[in-house]
């Protein structure tokens, strides 16, 4: 088994017919994943490639039977477009879209969260894959290959850099998940090591953080509380300027919080093989592995 | 963004909420006339930089001066302008280097009691935002923190609903205040947190909130930034944008839709993607380089974004090499080689250049890179290129 995707996955991709949406949902439908179909407003009844469009998440699940959304719909459309798709049922949505207003994201965790059985990943993440059974995003699928290492990331191109590191040393992974890099988002470390924990196909983990937030000093504490398997992790910005927003909305150190150093240390206290090097990201879950076999 | 102190009042008094009377200032003569305007008794005069500190910080032309000044007569306002309009003040936020002092704000002087503080940001934990007040105020809210964290009240706020009148009198209460004090404060509280929320701001600071000897409550100061991803809905903010205030390098990155950020440097780094673009960096300096730059070209950044970012690179007086570091994803590698070819011709890319692809089309784009006869240095993995591109310095 794997997390978040499984036989039952049913993929539906929110602004299909945008530029980067339909290109998307073709590039994880030649991967094998189940695209069912896709929703733009106004284009209800038309198709685009042979993807079937609806115009809302409500007529398209019950037309093909979707639970998963991929969402590539414009910022500022977002936050109703997350909303509608739990209302509709989805139960899990993947937000690619970059540049979401925090405060519609605060809005919208508050609504989803009193939700039973709606997941939501993202939003500006390169979404979630379980290599061999689906993709779900934009990573490229072919530098994933099938195992037993679970990866997640606040990162997207520092993700396939780790993917293909595992790769480079013979692991492969049960799925990869790319929880974004916005300061308020859905599923966060804590949720998706509880799952890679939980999953019987996950042998070891490797998280990657990045400077910003708490989320990482946290996540080491659930790890030395919970977690079992090995870990391994990488933190980015060791070298970043305090106040300034390194691309990411949420990697910025502020008020002296949020340091690369401070999150090496609580990932290093809670027993997790951290990588000093981003070209270390492979062999350090293999040395996390090794230790842990001993 | 980040806005002025005096755009951050004018906000505030227009929220509704009580701000001193002030002026804004450009020469020494409307500062004098300004003293005159708001009673002719006490005022304070203050730099408007974005950044805080100004009242310990210094003028690098007039060291004896502060930037900001209490002044008991116009001629003083006067004297005072004239030695901190065009001059560089520079403060522990600021940097050695400094901000030039282009406006000043004069504004009437008050019968201060006691500084309390008043911050309001999004708390990532809890995904909401939270009201932080403490009786310190006027000092850096961390030090508080560090030192004496009982000194500090944290009172989330939900983002529909805003912040009740009875959790507005709880705080104001905690604060220690009072009477006609803690009246304002059920009023003041409330205001602030929707006005924070209204505005989508990532930061609104009032450090100090004040209570006068009257026992009104007033916001002394204003440190304001807003969410950028939100500001379509906020088309009006878009004035109140000082582009002085920003790196020049920093803002025509933006222009481009690339994200860009200037270090001390030389080695310029291209990116794509935040956390690579980070790790880039460290991977420089764990290799004894020193990045020139933060530069990430983004997923859907096409070949003249890449060419206007290898000239916001090489526009950098300090750059002497550059490492191209990519993992096509959305982004195709053989975009990027063609606009590096191009920059060649274009630009004039006159230092070393190594260059690490891996991802979608690279095959063509190091059949590209092949087929060119430019000095370029490929590297396998990152650390062959950190280490390629830091051994191209010590030649």
């Amino acid at each position: 088994m794997s997390i978040l995707v499984n036989e039952e996955t049913k993929v539906i991709c929110q602004g299909i017919t945008g530029r980067a949406g339909l290109f998307h949902s073709q590039q994880c439908r030649e991967y094998g994943t189940p695209m069912v179909g896709g929703v733009t407003p106004g284009k209800g009844g038309t198709e685009i490639d042979g993807f079937a469009v609806y115009d809302t998440v409500t007529a398209a699940v019950a037309a093909t039977g979707a639970n998963t959304s991929m969402l590539f719909v414009p910022p500022r459309f977002c936050a109703g477009a997350i909303l509608e798709a739990a209302e509709a049922g989805i139960e899990l949505i993947i937000v690619i879209t970059e540049g979401v207003p925090v405060l519609d994201m605060v809005r919208v965790r508050k609504q989803i969260d009193a939700m039973d059985n709606c997941r939501l990943v993202g939003p500006n993440c390169p979404g979630v894959i379980t290599p061999g059974v689906a993709k779900i995003g934009i990573m490229p699928g072919y530098i994933h290959s099938t195992g037993s290492v679970g990866l997640v990331s606040r990162s997207g191109t520092l993700t396939y850099e780790a993917a293909w590191q595992l790769g480079n040393v013979g692991l492969g992974q049960s799925t990869c998940v790319g929880i974004g890099g916005d300061p308020v988002n859905g599923t966060n470390f804590i949720d998706v090591l509880e799952l890679f924990q939980a999953d019987e196909q996950t042998e070891a983990i490797l998280m990657i953080g990045e400077i910003g937030g708490n989320a990482e000093e946290q996540a080491a504490a659930y790890i030395e509380a919970t977690v079992t398997k090995p870990v391994a992790a990488f933190i980015a910005g060791a070298t970043a300027p305090p106040g300034k927003r390194m691309g990411h909305a949420g990697a910025i150190i502020s008020g002296g919080s949020g340091t690369a150093a401070d999150k090496i240390a609580a990932l290093r206290a809670a027993g997790v093989e951290v990588a000093e090097s981003p070209a270390d990201m492979g062999e350090a879950l293999k040395r996390a592995i090794e230790r842990a076999g001993v | 963004m980040k806005i002025h102190e005096y755009q951050g009042k004018d906000l505030l008094r227009a929220a509704g909420v009580a701000v001193p009377r002030g002026i804004v200032v450009r020469s020494p003569e409307e500062a004098e006339a300004a003293f005159g305007e708001l009673g002719g008794e006490l005022v304070v005069v203050k730099s408007q930089i974005h950044a805080g500190g100004r009242g310990k910080g210094r003028f690098v032309e007039e060291p004896e001066q502060p930037g900001v000044v209490l002044v008991r007569s116009a001629q003083e306002a006067r004297e005072h302008a004239t030695r901190m309009l065009g001059n560089t003040l520079v403060t522990i936020q600021t940097g050695p280097e400094g901000k030039t002092v282009q406006t000043l704000f004069v504004e009437e002087g008050l019968d201060i009691a006691r500084e309390l503080y008043l911050g309001i940001v999004i708390d990532r934990e809890t995904s909401s935002p939270v009201l932080i007040t403490s009786t310190e105020g006027g000092m850096a809210i961390e030090e508080v923190a560090a030192e004496t964290p009982e000194k500090i009240f944290n009172e989330p706020f939900d983002v529909v609903d805003g912040l009740s009148a009875e959790r507005a009198a709880v705080v104001g209460e905690s604060l220690g205040l009072e009477g006609e004090s803690l009246e304002d404060a059920v009023e003041l509280l409330p205001a602030l947190c929707r006005f924070f929320v209204e505005s989508d701001c990532s930061l609104t600071e009032i450090n100090p909130l004040v209570v006068t000897g009257s026992g009104q409550l007033l916001c002394l100061d204003s440190k304001m930034s807003f969410d950028d991803n939100a500001m379509f809905r906020h088309e009006s903010f878009e004035e109140l944008r000082d582009l002085n205030e920003e790196d020049p390098a920093e803002v025509r990155a933006g222009e481009a839709g690339l994200s860009y950020v200037n270090l001390d440097g030389n080695i310029g780094c291209l990116v794509n993607g935040a956390g690579l673009a980070m790790s880039t960096m460290d991977l420089i300096k764990l290799h004894g380089g020193e990045p020139a730059n933060f530069l990430d070209v983004g997923g859907g950044a096409d070949v003249d974004a890449v060419t206007e970012a290898f000239r916001i690179i090489l526009d950098d007086s300090n750059v002497q090499a550059i490492l191209v570091n990519i993992f096509g994803g959305i982004m195709q590698c053989d975009t990027i080689v063609e606009a590096l070819l191009g920059a060649y011709e274009n630009v004039g890319i006159t230092v070393p250049l190594v260059v690490r692809l891996e991802g979608t089309n690279v095959e063509l784009a190091r059949e590209m890179l092949e087929g060119s006869d430019r000095d370029i240095i490929s590297a396998t993995d990152l650390t062959d290129a950190a280490q390629k591109v830091v051994a191209t310095l010590g030649a």
